[in-house]
């Protein structure tokens, strides 16, 4: 076991965990953070995409143990007390919904995008989200949503 | 996951020296998006992991004039896509690190981690070798440099030994009248490639629109990276032609290697291959200023 030191939405939490364990699994089943999924556990999918000191990645292929020190950022943690994030308003304004597996990763990858990129284009969006997959192929409303965001 | 000991290495010469310690029982990891990915898959066990990616001292990108392009292992694919000086120098590089998986990925991969995992697919490694790349590995005793084409012998396999690191990756120089392209067919973005064709080209000094000297590889249609050099020599000393291209693109489509599988035929992926020469050796010469 090894001892892992790191700041979670904001929360400075300290675990003994096995070194195997990978980013997602921790947050998911340790922290209870239930919001990173993991879909194809291969870094393809992008429902497990988190915040690592502000820069999207997949914590379904990345261990935890790299996460040491490091601030992390979850689809729990973008809301301001009971105020959305902008992001997450837009979802729910453009209905950029289906069966909503996909959608915490999309948040955090669309997110992180609209951090580093100023009036985006929706080549732009597109090419920003293509690492993170919808199986109900709900695209065009995600990236409305998104679209939508970036005027906020 | 099979249980393993995690080490954090503090600098190069720690990692070094638990290398030497534990030989082949030990991986090296830095962003771990293909190791992580065969670990879970428990296609690689190692019973010792030596993480180095918080080396903050070989992730750097520098350019100067002699040494050319020098870029620490450890430096991520997205930090490589942003670079103003690769932009500049080698906008090939950078157009390439924009199709490399997804955004994610690049933002926690690293260039060395790309090239020590030695994919077939890797869009990086024929676009390195197009450009000339040569690798410094680090181990206790000492270092020593190595061409990127002789680093890769085979499908996931290089000739790293157990107690090396590789340090830095560089490229020569920008030669004057030069220019490169990279070219990647695949289904959709994020996709590994089923073909992926690097061309870099310089034009002599004195005749007009003559090659003097042109590197061309492909990636993801063969065991593993690797250059063409029948195909260069079809290019090499020509003056650039349509004809010449077509030679050029023919001894590809002889050359290469490809299996059938999902994403096509052997067949088919040789014709594309043919297509994507031509057009890739048509914009290096552009870029280098041939027409």
């Amino acid at each position: 076991m090894e001892v892992l030191s790191l700041t979670v939405n904001g929360e400075d939490i300290e675990a003994e965990i096995h070194p195997g364990t990978t980013l997602q699994k921790f947050l998911h089943d340790t922290l209870g953070l239930t919001g990173t999924k993991e879909g194809c556990g291969e870094g393809l999918c992008g429902a497990c995409t988190v915040m690592i000191d502000g820069k999207a990645v997949k914590s379904c292929i990345i261990l935890a143990l790299q996460a040491q020190g490091k601030n992390i950022r979850t689809i729990e943690g973008l809301a301001n007390g009971e105020v959305l994030d902008a992001v997450q308003e837009s979802f729910m304004e453009n209905g950029a919904f289906q069966c909503g597996y996909c959608t915490p990763g999309m948040i955090m990858a669309s997110k992180s995008f609209l951090d580093e990129t100023q009036n985006p284009t929706e080549t732009d969006i597109r090419h920003a989200l293509s690492g993170n997959l919808c199986r109900c192929t709900g695209y065009h409303k995600i990236v409305k949503a998104v679209l939508a965001a970036s005027n906020k | 996951m099979e249980d393993f000991k995690y080490f954090a290495a503090s600098d190069v010469k720690q990692a070094c020296a638990l290398l030497a310690q534990y030989g082949e029982e030990a991986k090296v990891l830095s962003g771990g998006q293909t190791l992580v990915n065969m670990m879970k898959q428990n296609l690689v066990m190692p019973s010792y992991l030596v993480d180095i990616k918080g080396l903050s001292d070989i992730s750097y990108i520098r350019y100067d004039g002699e040494a050319g392009l020098c870029v620490g292992s450890l430096t991520s694919h997205r930090t490589l896509e942003q670079s103003n000086i690769v932009k500049e120098k080698y906008p090939m590089l950078a157009e390439m690190e924009l199709n490399l998986a997804s955004v994610a990925v690049r933002n926690w991969g690293t260039v060395g981690g790309n090239l020590c995992s030695a994919d077939p697919a890797s869009d990086l490694a024929p676009c390195l070798m197009a450009l000339g790349a040569e690798l410094t590995l680090v181990c206790q005793d000492g270092e020593r440099m190595i061409l990127l084409e002789d680093f890769i012998v085979d499908s996931f396999e290089t000739s790293i030994k157990p107690n090396e690191i590789l340090t830095q990756i560089r490229i020569p120089a920008k030669a004057p009248k030069s220019g490169g392209s990279h070219i990647k067919f695949a289904r959709r973005a994020t996709d590994l490639g089923i073909v992926v064709v690097s061309s870099y080209l310089t034009l002599d000094d004195t005749v007009p629109g003559r090659c003097k000297d042109i590197r061309i590889a492909l990636g993801s249609i063969d065991p593993s990276p690797r250059r063409y050099k029948n195909a260069e020599d079809c290019v090499k000393c020509q003056k650039i032609s349509d004809p010449i291209i077509e030679k050029a693109a023919q001894a590809v489509f002889e050359d290469c290697q490809p299996t059938s599988d999902i994403n096509g035929s052997a067949d088919y992926k040789r014709e594309v291959a043919k297509v994507m020469v031509r057009r890739s050796v048509k914009m290096a010469a552009a870029r280098a200023g041939a027409c």
